[in-house]
């Protein structure tokens, strides 16, 4: 999947991925791809929640070798 | 608790349940997710609680401001601690006093033990509940002549040993009154690191893959002296094998079969239908032909009613036959259906808690932990 940028939140605890994703989000124009990746399980359900509750986009997410993947469309 | 009105302040576990049952006033904020906080929070008599998940708060805490209470303590509490203290910090700043987060969050509130004296027993020995507050699971321990057993040990193994080396005894049996479902027994554990006998009811234990002593009614267990017996009751229901204890002729440990104000569920290791039966007789016969002054000690609490004075959780017998529904239902056919329909959700994992009580699974402290997050619901009537 071709993406505009890439955030990566390995090694953070929440709540700095969701903090780090939104300051991203934020700097991209509508239709533009964010990647994020995680290793704070914790986060997985958050995220998805987040995601919903901004209107944006999830794409799709996914999980390898313990990183967390998360594609999220601006609208 | 170390205040300072304009700082943030962390509040413990351990306080926080003293505020609790002290029923002291509180206002919770709960910033994690709204399917995590629906689905199990902080409750207690004296809480007001409300759910903004932190990241509606990443652009400021306007929103959250306008519904705290000013002058009252105020509690931020998230999953692990990170977020409360990102959201309780920007609270102080915007000029609250009385801020407090929650030291290890929900994970540190689940894993919470408050030991509580039930009694003296008849030789000098005594009797504690340890009531792990945050997911309403009792474990007991009976101490005696400088030796103790443990009933229902919750996988905080720690806690039990600290708690004998305080008081002096040695850990020489740990109990469980059947294989549990809705969290990983610390009873194996404990019984290893103390030297200890591991007992199980064998009718739960056939697919175990370690090695334990039969607990078998008509068996008495013998701690410090000769003179206090743990009497084992067959009493099936909750599971096949579930098997209740007598304390000193004083005390009834009813494991799952009976709470306060519910009775055990008999659904959780897939069999509702063939134990109804069983769980009927032993509440309707079984416990009716005890003596019925005997006081009543679960493996659970369902409700924060059911805490009593300073956290313990007991009833006379006799007022359980009066007051809990689950005694009161003349008709069989009505009892069936209330134990097998309109049953609350299975707890959080139960089929992975089960296979690790067996010794099948072994997964890792922070899984054991996963697993277990979320209230108990081994009752019929908890919802």
């Amino acid at each position: 999947m071709k993406t505009d940028i890439l955030v990566d939140t390995k090694g953070m605890a929440c709540p700095m991925p969701i903090v780090k994703a939104k300051k991203a989000l934020d700097g991209l124009l509508p239709g533009q791809v964010m990647e994020v990746h995680s290793t704070d399980k914790g986060s997985v359900n958050d995220f998805q929640a987040w995601v919903k509750q901004t209107k944006h986009e999830l794409l799709k997410h996914e999980e390898e070798n313990n990183v967390f993947k998360f594609f999220v469309k601006k609208v | 608790m170390n205040t300072d009105a304009n700082r943030m302040n962390m509040m413990t576990a351990k306080e926080l349940t003293r505020i609790i049952l002290a029923k002291e006033e509180i206002f919770i904020l709960d910033v994690r997710n709204e399917n995590d906080y629906n689905d199990w929070k902080i409750e207690g008599e004296s809480v007001e609680i409300i759910n903004i998940p932190y990241f509606d708060l990443l652009d400021g805490v306007d929103e959250a401001l306008d519904k705290l209470p000013d002058g009252k303590k105020l509690l931020v509490v998230c999953a692990k601690e990170g977020s409360s203290k990102f959201v309780a910090e920007q609270i102080v700043d915007a000029g609250r006093t009385d801020v407090h987060y929650l030291e290890g969050g929900m994970k540190a509130w689940s894993e919470y033990l408050e030991p509580v004296k039930i009694g003296d027993l008849k030789d000098g020995g005594s009797l504690y509940q340890f009531v792990r507050i945050g997911k309403g699971c009792l474990s007991y321990m009976v101490l005696s002549k400088g030796e103790a057993a443990v009933i229902d040990t919750l996988r905080m193994t720690d806690v039990f040993e600290q708690f004998a080396k305080e008081q002096g005894v040695q850990i020489k049996h740990t109990l469980d009154t059947h294989l549990h479902a809705d969290h990983i027994s610390g009873g194996r554990k404990l019984a290893e690191q103390s030297g200890a006998t591991y007992w199980l009811p064998p009718k739960d234990a056939t697919e175990v893959t370690f090695d334990y002593e039969k607990l078998e009614e008509g068996q008495g267990i013998t701690i410090g002296s000769t003179t206090l017996r743990i009497q084992p009751i067959y009493s099936p229901g909750h599971t096949i094998g579930s098997t209740s204890f007598i304390i000193d002729d004083q005390y009834l440990l009813t494991g799952d079969i009976l709470f306060i104000e519910s009775i055990g569920r008999p659904d959780l290791a897939g069999k509702a239908e063939d134990w109804v039966g069983d769980l009927r007789n032993t509440l309707y016969n079984r416990y009716k032909e005890l003596s019925q002054d005997l006081i009543v000690l679960p493996a659970h609490f369902g409700k924060v009613t059911e805490l009593g004075e300073g956290g313990r959780v007991m009833a006379k017998l006799s007022d359980l036959f009066l007051h809990n529904p689950g005694l009161n239902i003349q008709q069989e056919k009505d009892f069936r259906s209330a134990v097998t329909e309109n049953l609350p959700p299975q707890p959080n994992a139960y089929q992975e808690i089960r296979q690790t009580n067996m010794g099948k699974i072994t997964p890792s402290e922070e899984e054991q932990r996963e697993m277990e997050i979320g209230p108990n619901r081994c009752a019929v009537h908890d919802k």
